[in-house]
């Protein structure tokens, strides 16, 4: 059964010049981590306010949990949990006023789903009385989730919930995320981060406003076409500009330590050699064959996009 | 009516925590009713004057000393000369010069008139025509005393004279201070209304809080109502710390009409004015916004209002400005029922007008709020 679902639904902003989301469609099944990846500006946050009634879309359709986004609103703000990625609880109420406050507009209260939210409200309890505003970061973001939960939501928005967060509580709140799935939470999480894609079941990569690709990490790394190297040496700046200019170089970009390139088909590198370099300017050369990530498949289809766009 | 409990419970604890708004909202209506009244006072006092005596006469003292024992004029000095005197009023020593002829005495007594000189530093206009028309008026006094003694003394001459007695009715000592405080109470009022509430929605806007809010199922009129009511009820208490406390106990000002129709015209104008903060946070999007749009329009509602300056004095297109403004009615209204005793009837005319501006203010504020969410 799908819980979520967007029907080529288009917003543009300042009547029209920033196409924000451009005929979008998707679907998430009940119970999935859903992963919407994409860097800043993508849209990723106004695809959320749209599903989360926030927004009106310029066009299209969208369904959350059987209600309607224009017509059952007030349906989907009883069922849908909504973390924006910007803090916004009250400052000036304590962890459990928060809390307290944000069960009762729900009609609820923290016993009735303490079972929800208990691992993570452990960790707060010591500071329950502490105002919100004076929390740390990793803090305040388990107190965000545990807000957006209280009401034991069908379908839960995470708006780069990891964004400015260490990497421990990353990870933490990536384990979290498991654990509500298996209380049957379709979760729908939007990062700029590419290397979470992996903990999502599916992902959607978004640039501009448009999908890119919709599958799970696994297959989208597969469709990756070209075989993938990773080449370093000692000078990393002026060896991208050698392969960019390389005629036998399909693609070339930098990635952490190494570049990654991808050759023309005609020639053939299984040798992993660096013959193909016409220059003796670099040494120290390293290469090695490697399996694509999300990341490599994102800027191989941006860069399709572009191709396709000039 | 849960949600709007939950929401008034929240909005009082946030309000009683602040730190900074709090002492404000108590301490505001104190300072400002004990200081303004006391110095936005229009009574001319302490004009300086130079006297000009050529005469040296009994007439010419018993002027001087009339002058003088009125306590409005200080003297500034006895000079011989008139541009002695002048020298006076360009060191800004004095303020106005009365000049008396020689022979002032003897003329008078013998030809029946006499001209005095009286010169004015026109600088200050406020100063100089009061100063001018009092020491007149001391001079016409002091002529109609000359007068009487004649006819007094010469009973065939027919002089006829009118005495003019003025009876000052609702502020009988034309205490200025009795006139201010309930304007000034008005302005306080208004600044709670107009700023707290707006400001108040914008910080939700700005922090992002109100998102969190309309994701959730609380209906819109319970999310705005949750809003009005606390500053409404600021309102109420601010007013009647100003009134009870300062305006009764400090200055005396006990309110000759209703109390119960004060305050039912203060819960009214409150509506109003909440209503335009409401207004002004629906089309700002940060506090900075918010608090200038409003300080500009608080600004005119307080100087267009008739507090400080008569609006009968304004030329007509300002006048009509001063009526277009929710605080002239309800500085009229506290003036006419603690000063006057008006009653219900009298002030209907307010009552129909203020109405007409909360379902304004407050309307507005609702429909463009719906549009911008």
């Amino acid at each position: 059964m799908q819980d979520v679902i967007v029907q080529n639904i288009s917003k543009s902003f300042d009547d029209g010049k920033v196409q924000a989301l451009d005929d979008i469609s998707f679907s998430v099944e009940k119970g999935e981590l859903f992963g919407l990846i994409g860097p800043d500006g993508a849209g990723k946050t106004t695809l959320f306010r749209i599903l989360t009634t926030l927004l009106l879309a310029d066009c299209g359709t969208a369904s959350v949990n059987d209600s309607k986004v224009i017509n059952d609103y007030k349906e989907i703000r009883s069922k849908v949990g909504y973390m924006p990625g910007k803090f916004s609880l009250y400052q000036d109420l304590t962890v459990e006023e928060n809390l307290n406050f944000f069960a009762s507009i729900f009609k609820t209260s923290i016993k009735e789903n303490y079972s929800l939210i208990e691992d993570i409200y452990v960790q707060l309890e010591p500071f329950k009385n502490r105002r919100a505003g004076k929390l740390s970061g990793g803090m305040k973001q388990k107190l965000a989730l545990c807000c957006a939960l209280i009401h034991r939501p069908k379908v839960l928005f995470l708006d780069e919930p990891t964004t400015g967060v260490d990497t421990v509580s990353r990870k933490e709140f990536w384990e979290m995320l498991k654990r509500l799935k298996k209380e049957g939470i379709t979760i729908l999480v939007s990062t700029p981060y590419m290397d979470e894609a992996n903990l999502c079941e599916r992902i959607a990569l978004i640039q501009k406003g448009k999908i890119l690709s919709i599958d799970t990490p696994q297959k989208i790394t597969e469709k990756y076409p070209d075989k993938l190297f990773a080449i370093k040496s000692d000078n990393m700046s002026g060896l991208l500009k050698e392969l960019k200019k390389n005629d036998k170089i399909k693609s070339a970009f930098s990635f952490g330590e190494y570049h990654h390139i991808s050759f023309n088909e005609e020639y053939k590198a299984d040798h992993l050699d660096s013959g193909f370099l016409n220059s003796d300017d670099f040494k120290k050369i390293e290469i090695k064959s490697i399996m694509p990530t999300v990341e490599d498949c994102f800027i191989h289809l941006m860069s399709i996009e572009e191709n396709y766009e000039n | 009516m849960r949600p709007l409990k939950i929401l008034l419970i929240k909005e009082f604890k946030q309000i009683f925590r602040d730190k900074t708004l709090l002492p404000l909202i108590f301490a505001l209506p104190l300072i400002q009713l004990l200081i303004i009244p006391l110095a936005a006072d229009y009574e001319v006092k302490n004009i300086n004057i130079s006297i000009v005596d050529n005469d040296q006469s009994s007439y010419s003292e018993e002027l001087t000393s009339k002058v003088l024992a009125t306590g409005y004029f200080k003297l500034a000095g006895y000079s011989h000369s008139y541009k002695e005197s002048f020298k006076q009023i360009e060191t800004d020593k004095a303020d106005l010069i009365l000049e008396i002829p020689q022979n002032f005495e003897q003329n008078l007594s013998r030809n029946g008139f006499e001209k005095l000189f009286i010169a004015v530093n026109a600088i200050n206009g406020t100063k100089a025509g009061l100063g001018g028309s009092y020491l007149s008026s001391i001079i016409a006094d002091f002529n109609h005393k000359i007068n009487t003694e004649i006819v007094s003394t010469n009973i065939n001459s027919e002089f006829k004279s009118i005495e003019v007695t003025s009876l000052n009715w609702f502020n009988p000592y034309m205490n200025y201070k009795i006139f201010m405080v309930p304007g000034i109470l008005v302005i306080l009022v208004t600044m709670v209304g107009a700023y707290m509430c707006g400001l108040n929605i914008v910080k939700e806007k700005e922090i992002g809080t109100i998102e969190q809010i309309n994701v959730s199922p609380i209906k819109k009129h319970h999310y705005i109502l949750g809003k009005l009511i606390p500053f409404w009820i600021i309102g109420i208490v601010v007013f009647s710390i100003g009134f009870f406390i300062i305006g009764w106990l400090v200055y005396g000002i006990i309110p000759v009409g209703s109390l119960l129709l004060l305050y039912s015209y203060l819960a009214l104008f409150l509506i109003a004015i909440l209503g335009f903060g409401l207004l002004v946070s629906t089309y700002s999007e940060t506090q900075q916004q918010a608090m200038s749009v409003s300080f500009f329009f608080v600004m005119m509602f307080i100087l267009m209002s008739g507090l400080f300056t008569s609006i009968d004095a304004m030329p007509n297109w300002a006048q009509k400005i001063a009526y277009a403004n929710p605080v002239t009615y309800f500085i009229e209204v506290m003036r006419m029922v603690v000063l006057k005793g008006s009653g219900l009837a009298h002030i209907s005319k307010h009552i129909f007008i203020m109405i007409g501006f909360a379902l304004l203010f407050n309307t507005w504020a609702i429909i463009n709020y719906r549009k911008t969410s």
